[in-house]
């Protein structure tokens, strides 16, 4: 196995463990929008019309969840001095690092949202229409949040700078997303025009975020 | 393979931790540093492996690989393990052989060597200090880099393990590698070289400098001192100056 390989496998392998962090994510994800129905009440049409919506900042919130801890501990531990100074370049190393964690937040949301879409009375178009989004958008949450992770590894709460830090920059991602869902539910737009620059938003964020994160860990660990 | 410094300078945080630093380590010989907490010996060490900055003077490593750094061509021993609690003993040291650049290395034999094959399939987090110490040894054994750098790597080891490490480290040596290792005591390696940093304390040692030789020649007070000394009468390799 090449070194990047290794990584992916250790990281997934670590997030799947006791205390790793990859079911809390879509854990989180379930109870925010089962929820939902409970605030609003049985209000079936209001439901349909704002569960994409809903879904999509649940789904935004959960993929935070673990992201701090994600360069943090490996600070902590030593091994980062180590991945620094490997032969592997930094910036396919947190690339990899960022899939690893999409393989085990990102992954399981797009898995869980059809579940949950039933709980906002969402149709089977409508789901298929929310599992693409998802499905195209959580990636895009995962690499812009990296570049907070990079950005706040040596602090001990780096936490709540990290959601400071990277909600904003997810506004794009939100928009294009709900806009997508919600054009196959109720239109007028058609799906593929909001869609496509979500795809968009995702492939920037692939080549933009691992090239940041890794500046800011160079940056952070001199 | 030669690996030679001069004139380092470190800053931390606004202050200077140490000027005018130079050594000189060839293949087969080891340099042992040593000056009280504080004295930059942790930050000498990541200075050469490349997570320090360096702030002044020159760091040559002559007849390595020139497509590599030099933190590519070394193993770091650091004060943390990186070691991750959740994974087995031998998924530890897999990870490491692996990313490091070994491959499908044989991770079996450096367990032994360093006493831990029976623990292989136990987690980390029920390691004690000295045996997730002797994990991170492994680590050294397992895959081949020319240059090791231990800072105080015999800190939570056992009479037993600090032997075995001076025995691997003799080996390394003996196989043309190099050591450069930060320590408070013997370290098990007789014929190091000592480098000395230390900043208003004068060194008892034998074998001062007062002027630098790999610094230049300038005929300066030094108000730092650094010694830098070798089993033959000749200190060789460099001291340090500063100017005021």
């Amino acid at each position: 196995m090449t070194p990047l390989a290794t990584l992916l496998v250790r990281d997934m392998r670590i997030a799947m463990r006791v205390g790793g962090g990859a079911l809390m994510g879509v854990l989180f994800f379930l109870v925010v929008v089962t929820l939902v129905p409970f605030a609003l009440g049985p209000d079936l049409a209001l439901l349909k019309r704002i569960g994409p919506a809903i879904l999509w900042l649940a789904a935004l919130l959960a993929s935070l969840l673990a992201l701090d801890r994600l360069f943090a501990a490996d600070h902590e531990d030593g091994s980062l001095d180590l991945i620094l100074m490997g032969r592997a370049p930094l910036e396919l190393v947190v690339a990899v690092k960022g899939l690893a964690h999409w393989f085990t937040t990102g992954l399981p949301l797009v898995i869980a949202a059809p579940l949950v879409g039933l709980f906002l009375n969402l149709d089977v178009p409508a789901e298929a229409a929310l599992v693409l989004t998802f499905l195209v958008g959580t990636p895009a949450l995962t690499f812009i949040g990296l570049i907070g992770a990079a950005i706040a590894v040596t602090l001990r709460r780096g936490g709540l700078l990290l959601a400071v830090l990277v909600l904003p920059l997810t506004v794009p991602v939100l928009i294009f997303g709900v806009a997508a869902a919600n054009a196959a539910v109720v239109g007028p737009v058609p799906f593929g025009n909001p869609f496509v620059v979500l795809c968009a938003l995702t492939l920037g964020s692939l080549i933009v975020g691992p090239f940041a994160a890794a500046a800011a860990l160079r940056q952070e660990m001199e | 393979m030669r690996l030679s410094a001069s004139d380092l300078t470190c800053r931390r945080g606004g202050r200077e931790i140490f000027a005018g630093v130079g050594f000189s380590v060839a293949s087969g010989e080891a340099l042992s540093i040593s000056g009280r907490n504080g004295a930059g010996k942790s930050s000498l060490l990541r200075m050469v492996v490349g997570l320090v900055r360096i702030d002044g003077g020159r760091l040559d490593l002559e007849g390595g690989d020139p497509e590599l750094t030099l933190g590519e061509q070394a193993h770091y021993l650091g004060h943390e393990d990186a070691l991750k609690p959740s994974l087995s003993v031998g998924e530890n040291l897999q990870f490491w052989a692996g990313f490091l650049g070994a491959g499908a290395a044989d991770i079996g034999k450096p367990l032994t060597a360093v006493g831990l094959d029976v623990l292989a399939d136990l987690p980390a987090a029920y390691l004690s200090a000295g045996q997730r110490r002797r994990l991170s040894i492994a680590r050294l054994l397992a895959v081949e880099r020319p240059i090791w750098l231990l800072d105080e790597p015999t800190s939570t080891l056992d009479a037993m393990a600090q032997e075995r490490l001076a025995g691997f480290m003799q080996t390394h040596l003996a196989a043309g590698g190099l050591i450069l290792v930060a320590t408070h005591g013997p370290i098990g390696l007789d014929d190091a070289q000592e480098l000395q940093l230390d900043q208003a304390v004068p060194s008892p040692l034998a074998g001062e400098v007062w002027e630098g030789e790999s610094g230049g020649g300038a005929t300066t007070t030094p108000v730092r001192r650094l010694t830098t000394s070798t089993p033959t009468p000749s200190p060789q390799g460099g001291g340090v100056e500063e100017e005021r």
